[in-house]
C-alpha cells in the first residue's frame, strides 16, 4: 500500500497562455480577507438603511395549537410601535410556500408565512411587530396575548408512526408525508438466500446549520419606480426573488434581491425560503418605509430549518468472503411540521450504496410529519445518515466474519475501470444513478498508508493489552454534487478596463471573489488583477439558482470558463481592428492587448472599451468592431458528478467517564480538479468540524410535547478548537468528465463520513465489551449505557 | 423624557456614556439597557464587532475593555462609561499595517465567512499581550473560548503560533 497513485498536484485542465503563471490550481490568498480581518466586512445587519424600522415576531410556544384569538391592543399603544399584523390581517400572504423539491407521491400540507389559524411547531411565527427599534418591537411582542387551543403533538418519527399517534395535520389520516421505495435486482430473494445476514437500527439526531450569522431580511419599497429592493441573508437570491414575485403578484424585474457582499455562513438553511422572508418585504411595502428583521440566536434555535433526524433499519446479506449480495434499508425521515423540500431524504435514498458494488438493493423512505421545525438541507444533506447505515454495517460484516474491516471494504469497492458506473437506482431527477469517475481503492490504500493502518492496529493491540479502550474506524462515502439545472456567469469589460465577472450564486465564505477571478484569468489569459467579481444581485444577472449542494464550482465555474474564453475572443476582435493585426497574433500584456509580442503595437483595455462599449454619440463604429463587449454563459451539467473519500480515525474511550478522545484522524478526499487548494482544504477541514459536532456533540432535542430543550449554546454544543482534533489530509484528483474544468464539489465531503467513522471507531474501542453504538451523537452517557448493557452479544 | 432622534431610546431611561473607543473620545446619550455590542455597532457604526448568539458563548462580539477581552453582548454600554474600549477596527496600525495576528489569519486561511473572525482576533490579541503561545495545545485553549462554524480551526492554530513567533521572536514555538 503506497501513496504513489496520488497525484502531487491537481491535473490542470485549461491551457494557460504561454509565459503566464497559471492561476487554476494555485493556492492564491483570498481577496476577501483584508476587509474581513480589519472589521470592514459588510454583512446584512451592517447595512446602512437610515431610519429603518425593525421587526420582531410573535412565535407560538406550543408545538400544535389552534389560534383562538390574538389581542394586540396593549402592544399597539406602546410608544415607538409602528404596526402589528397577525396572519389574519394579511390574507394576501396566506399562500403556501411550495416545497423546494417535490415528488408526485408527496402529500403536501400548506406552509404559510404567517399561519392565520393553526400552528404546527414551537417557534412558528403568528404575528409581526414593526417598531422604531428592535428593543421596542420585542417589548411589544411581550404585550401581545395569544389565546391558543393546545393540541397533542408528536416529536419523533417513532411517535409519528405509532398506530394511535396524534395527527400533525388534521387533513391527513396519518403522519406519513411520503413513502418511496427504490429497488435494484431482487433484494428480497437475495436476503432469503444470502449465506449471512445482519441487521441493525441506527438513530441519527436532529442538528442544525448554525451559521454564526443568523438569518435576516431587510426591504425598501420605492414608490417612484415601483421597485422593491430586498436584502436577505440567502444562499439563493434568484430563488428568493422568484418566491417574492409569486407571493406579491409582482413582475420579477420589480423585485430586486441583493445579498450583502459578506454573508456569515450558510450551510443549507439559508438556501431555504422561510416565512419571515415573505412577511418583512410585504410590511415594508405596506408602510412605504424600510423595515429590517435580524434573527437572533434564540429564534434561530426554534425557527430556522434543521436536518439529520432519521431512523434507519438496515439489513445486509453477504457471502463467506464478506462480499455484499444485498442491502435493504428502510428509513424514517423527520420532515418536521411541513415539507420544505424532499431533497434531503431523496439524497439519503440514493446515497446508501456508496462506494460498493451491490447487486441487490432495497432503499425505502418513510417521510414523516412531526411537530418540530421543518427540516431541509444542512451541510451533508442526507448523506451522513446514509453513510452511517452502510458503513456501520461494513464493520459489522467484518466483525461477523473475523475479517479486517479495511479488507472487507476493498473487496467490495467499485474498481477504477468500472466508471461510468451505474448503481441500479435512479437519481432524484429520475435519471439512472451513475457515478462519473473516481478511484475508490487507490484512495483507500493511500489513506491506509498515511494512517499507517497496520501499525495503528498493532498499537491498538498493545493499548488494549494495557487495558486501554482504543478503537479504529473507517468511513467511505460518495457525494453527488455539481447539481443542475444550471448556473451562469456574465463577463463584461467595464469602462475602466476591468473585466467584471458577475455571478448569480452568492458566496458564504468560500472565497468567490478569488476563485472566479482565478478561473477567468486562465480562461482569458489575463492577469487576475484586471478581473473583479460581483455576486448576489438579481439586477446584475437575470437567472440563477444559488450556492448549495456543492454545486457552484462545477456550474458557475464552467460558465465562467466558457464566458471568459468568448470574452477574450471579442476583445481580440476589437483589438485586431484597432491594431491592424490578425487576432491569432494577439495576447494580453498587463492591461494591454499586444500584437506579435511587440509592446509598441498594443492597445489598452480602456481604449478598447472606449471604442466598443462607450462609443461616441452619433458617430459610426469603426468597421469590424462589435458593439458591447459582454458575454453571458450558462452551464448545465448533464448529471451530477461524484466526489468521494474515505476517513480513518483512532479514538480512545475513557472507561470511567465515557469521554471520547480522537487520537488520530486522516481524511482522504477526491473532488476532481482543484481551483484553489488552500480554499478546498479549508472547505474539507470546516466540514470535518461540522461532522465532529454531529458525531459527538450536537443534538436539537425536543421533549415529548414538542418543546425544544436545546435552545441555547449552553444546551447545544458546537465544537470549539479544543474538540476539533488535528487532521491529516490525503488528496486524490480524479477529474470529472462532465464539465470542462474537471471539478467536483468540495463543500460537504468533510462532513459526510465523520459520524460513521467515529461511531465505527468507538464501537471498535468497546469491542472487548461487545457494546453496540447505534445512536448519534455519541455522548458519554450513551457510551456508558452501551458499556453496561447486559444484553450484548 | 426629551424627544430623541434615536429609536433605541424610545420609552426608556437614558444615560450619558463617555468612552475612549480605539483611541477616540466618544460621548453619547444611550438607553441604559443598550448593550455595548449594539452601541458600538449601531450608534458608533463600528460594525466590525459581530453578534452571533447574544448569550455570551460564541465570542463573535469580543472587544477589549481597559485591555481585557470581554463579550460586548453581555455588557451594557453604560458600563463602559469612563473606560477604554478597543475593537477590531483598531487592531491594525494607523497606517493600515496589519497586526501580526491579522496577517497570520489571512496567510493560514484561518477565516472563511469572516463573521467569527473579529472576535477570534480580539481574543487572541489579548492572549498574545500576556506572553507567547508556544504549543498547539496552548493555541487551542486560547481559541477555545470562541466558535467558528466554517474553518475547523486548523488554520487558526497555525496562525496563532506564527503570530506568537512574530511577536516574541526569541520564544520557543512549535511553528516551523
Ligand atoms: S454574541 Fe456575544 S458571545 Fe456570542
Ligand atoms: S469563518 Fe465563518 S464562522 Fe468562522
Amino acid at each position: 500500500m503506497t501513496a504513489e497513485a496520488i497525484a502531487e498536484a491537481p491535473v490542470r485542465p485549461v491551457e494557460a497562455t504561454p509565459g503566464k503563471q497559471p492561476m487554476i490550481g494555485a493556492p492564491v490568498r483570498r481577496r476577501e480577507d483584508r476587509r474581513l480581518i480589519t472589521g470592514q466586512g459588510r454583512y446584512l445587519d451592517d447595512l446602512e438603511l437610515p431610519g429603518a424600522y425593525e421587526a420582531a415576531f410573535v412565535r407560538t410556544p406550543h408545538a400544535s395549537a389552534r389560534i383562538r384569538s390574538i389581542d394586540t391592543t396593549a402592544a399597539a399603544r406602546l410608544p415607538g410601535v409602528i404596526g402589528i399584523w397577525t396572519g389574519a390581517d394579511l390574507p394576501e400572504l396566506v399562500k403556501p410556500i411550495p416545497p423546494k423539491v417535490s415528488n408526485p407521491l408527496l402529500r403536501d400540507m400548506p406552509r404559510y408565512p404567517l399561519p392565520p389559524e393553526r400552528v404546527h411547531f414551537v417557534g412558528e411565527p403568528v404575528a409581526v411587530v414593526v417598531a422604531e427599534s428592535r428593543y421596542v418591537a420585542e417589548d411589544a411582542v411581550e404585550l401581545i396575548e395569544v389565546d391558543y387551543e393546545v393540541l397533542p403533538a408528536v416529536s419523533s418519527t417513532t411517535a409519528a408512526l405509532a398506530p394511535d399517534a396524534p395527527r400533525v395535520h388534521d387533513e391527513l389520516d396519518d403522519n406519513v408525508a411520503i413513502h418511496v421505495t427504490q429497488v435494484a435486482g431482487e433484494p428480497e430473494e437475495a436476503l432469503r438466500t444470502a449465506p449471512h445476514r445482519l441487521s441493525e437500527r441506527f438513530v441519527i439526531a436532529r442538528g442544525g446549520g448554525h451559521s454564526m450569522e443568523c438569518r435576516g431580511v431587510a426591504a425598501r419599497y420605492d414608490v417612484g419606480t415601483g421597485q422593491l429592493t430586498v436584502w436577505p441573508s440567502t444562499q439563493s437570491p434568484h430563488y428568493t426573488r422568484n418566491m417574492l414575485a409569486y407571493f406579491y403578484g409582482m413582475d420579477e424585474d420589480d423585485v430586486r434581491v441583493v445579498v450583502p457582499r459578506d454573508s456569515g455562513g450558510g450551510f443549507g438553511p439559508k438556501a431555504q425560503f422561510h416565512g419571515e422572508d415573505a412577511v418583512i418585504p410585504y410590511v415594508a411595502m405596506l408602510l412605504r418605509h424600510p423595515v429590517k428583521w435580524i434573527e437572533d440566536r434564540s429564534e434561530n434555535f426554534v425557527a430556522t430549518m434543521m436536518e439529520r433526524n432519521q431512523v434507519h433499519h438496515v439489513e445486509v446479506g453477504f457471502d463467506d468472503d464478506g462480499k455484499l449480495i444485498v442491502v435493504k434499508n428502510v428509513f424514517e425521515h423527520d420532515q418536521g411540521a411541513y415539507c420544505a423540500g424532499l431533497q434531503v431524504p431523496m439524497i439519503t435514498l440514493s446515497t446508501l450504496p456508496g462506494q460498493y458494488r451491490i447487486p441487490n438493493i432495497h432503499t425505502e423512505l418513510i417521510g414523516c410529519y412531526t411537530n418540530m421545525v421543518p427540516t431541509s438541507s444542512v451541510r451533508g444533506a442526507g448523506r451522513p445518515q446514509a453513510v452511517v447505515a452502510m458503513e456501520r454495517m461494513m464493520d459489522r460484516i467484518a466483525e461477523h466474519l473475523g475479517l479486517d474491516p479495511a479488507e472487507v471494504r476493498l473487496r467490495n469497492m467499485i474498481r477504477a475501470d468500472e466508471f461510468p458506473y451505474k448503481v441500479g437506482l435512479t437519481f432524484r431527477d429520475g435519471s439512472p444513478l451513475t457515478y462519473d469517475s473516481g478511484d475508490f481503492p487507490s484512495l483507500t490504500k493511500a489513506v491506509l498508508a498515511r494512517f499507517d493502518y497496520d501499525g495503528e492496529r498493532e498499537r491498538q493491540a498493545l493499548a488494549r493489552s494495557a487495558g486501554r479502550l482504543v478503537g479504529i474506524g473507517l468511513g467511505a462515502y460518495v457525494e453527488g454534487c455539481g447539481l443542475g439545472p444550471y448556473e451562469g456567469a456574465r463577463l463584461r469589460l467595464t469602462n475602466d478596463g476591468t473585466v467584471l465577472v458577475t455571478l448569480a450564486a452568492t458566496p458564504l465564505g468560500q472565497g468567490y471573489e478569488t476563485i472566479y477571478a482565478q478561473i477567468a484569468s486562465d480562461a482569458m489569459g489575463l492577469d487576475m488583477e484586471h478581473i473583479a467579481v460581483a455576486t448576489g444581485d438579481t439586477s446584475r444577472i437575470p437567472f440563477g439558482q444559488g450556492s448549495f449542494a456543492s454545486r457552484t464550482t462545477v456550474t458557475a465555474g464552467s460558465a465562467t470558463l466558457q464566458a471568459g474564453r468568448e470574452l477574450r475572443e471579442k476583445i481580440f476582435e476589437v483589438a485586431a481592428v484597432l491594431l491592424g493585426a490578425p487576432a491569432e497574433e494577439l495576447c494580453f500584456q498587463g492591461d494591454r492587448v499586444c500584437a506579435g509580442g511587440d509592446p509598441g503595437r498594443s492597445v489598452s483595455l480602456r481604449d478598447i472599451v472606449q471604442v466598443s462599449n462607450i462609443g461616441k454619440h452619433g458617430i459610426t463604429m469603426p468597421r469590424g468592431v462589435p458593439a458591447g463587449i459582454e458575454v453571458t454563459s450558462y452551464f448545465s451539467p448533464e448529471r451530477a458528478s461524484y466526489a468521494s473519500g474515505i476517513h480513518a480515525a483512532t479514538v480512545e474511550v475513557d472507561p470511567d467517564t465515557g469521554q471520547i478522545k480522537i487520537l488520530r484522524y486522516v481524511i482522504g478526499h477526491d473532488c476532481g480538479n482543484v481551483i484553489n487548494p488552500l480554499l478546498v482544504d479549508g472547505q474539507v477541514l470546516g466540514g470535518f468540524a461540522h461532522g465532529i459536532g454531529n458525531a459527538l456533540y450536537e443534538e436539537s432535542f425536543y421533549d415529548d410535547a414538542g418543546q425544544p430543550q436545546s435552545a441555547s449554546y449552553l444546551d447545544y454544543s458546537l465544537p470549539s478548537a479544543i474538540e476539533v482534533p488535528k487532521v491529516e489530509l490525503v488528496h486524490q484528483f480524479t477529474p470529472s468528465p462532465l464539465n470542462p474544468l474537471g471539478v467536483k464539489g468540495a463543500g460537504e465531503g468533510g462532513t459526510i463520513p465523520v459520524p460513521a467513522t467515529i461511531a465505527n471507531a468507538v464501537e471498535d474501542a468497546l469491542r472487548p465489551f461487545g457494546a453496540r453504538i447505534t445512536s448519534l451523537p455519541i455522548t458519554p452517557a450513551k457510551v456508558f449505557a452501551a458499556m453496561t448493557a447486559t444484553n450484548h452479544r | 423624557m426629551p424627544e430623541s432622534p434615536s429609536g433605541t431610546r424610545t420609552g426608556h431611561e437614558t444615560q450619558v456614556v463617555r468612552t475612549t473607543v480605539n483611541g477616540v473620545e466618544r460621548e453619547a446619550e444611550v438607553a441604559t439597557r443598550l448593550t455595548l455590542a449594539d452601541f458600538l455597532r449601531h450608534e458608533l457604526r463600528l460594525t466590525g464587532t459581530h453578534v452571533g448568539c447574544e448569550h455570551g458563548v460564541c465570542g463573535a462580539c469580543t472587544v477589549h475593555v481597559d485591555g481585557a477581552a470581554v463579550r460586548s453582548c453581555l455588557m451594557l454600554a453604560v458600563q463602559a462609561n469612563g473606560r477604554r474600549v478597543d475593537t477590531v477596527e483598531g487592531l491594525a496600525g494607523p497606517d493600515g499595517e496589519l497586526a501580526p495576528i491579522q496577517e497570520a489569519f489571512s496567510k493560514h486561511h484561518a477565516l472563511q465567512c469572516g463573521f467569527c473572525t473579529s472576535g477570534f482576533l480580539m481574543s487572541v490579541a489579548e492572549a498574545l499581550k500576556e506572553g507567547p503561545i508556544e504549543t498547539e495545545q496552548a493555541a487551542r485553549e486560547v481559541l477555545g473560548g470562541n466558535i467558528c462554524r466554517c474553518t475547523g480551526y486548523a488554520g487558526m492554530v497555525d496562525a496563532v503560533l506564527e503570530a506568537s513567533q512574530t511577536s516574541y521572536p526569541t520564544a520557543k514555538g512549535e511553528h516551523a
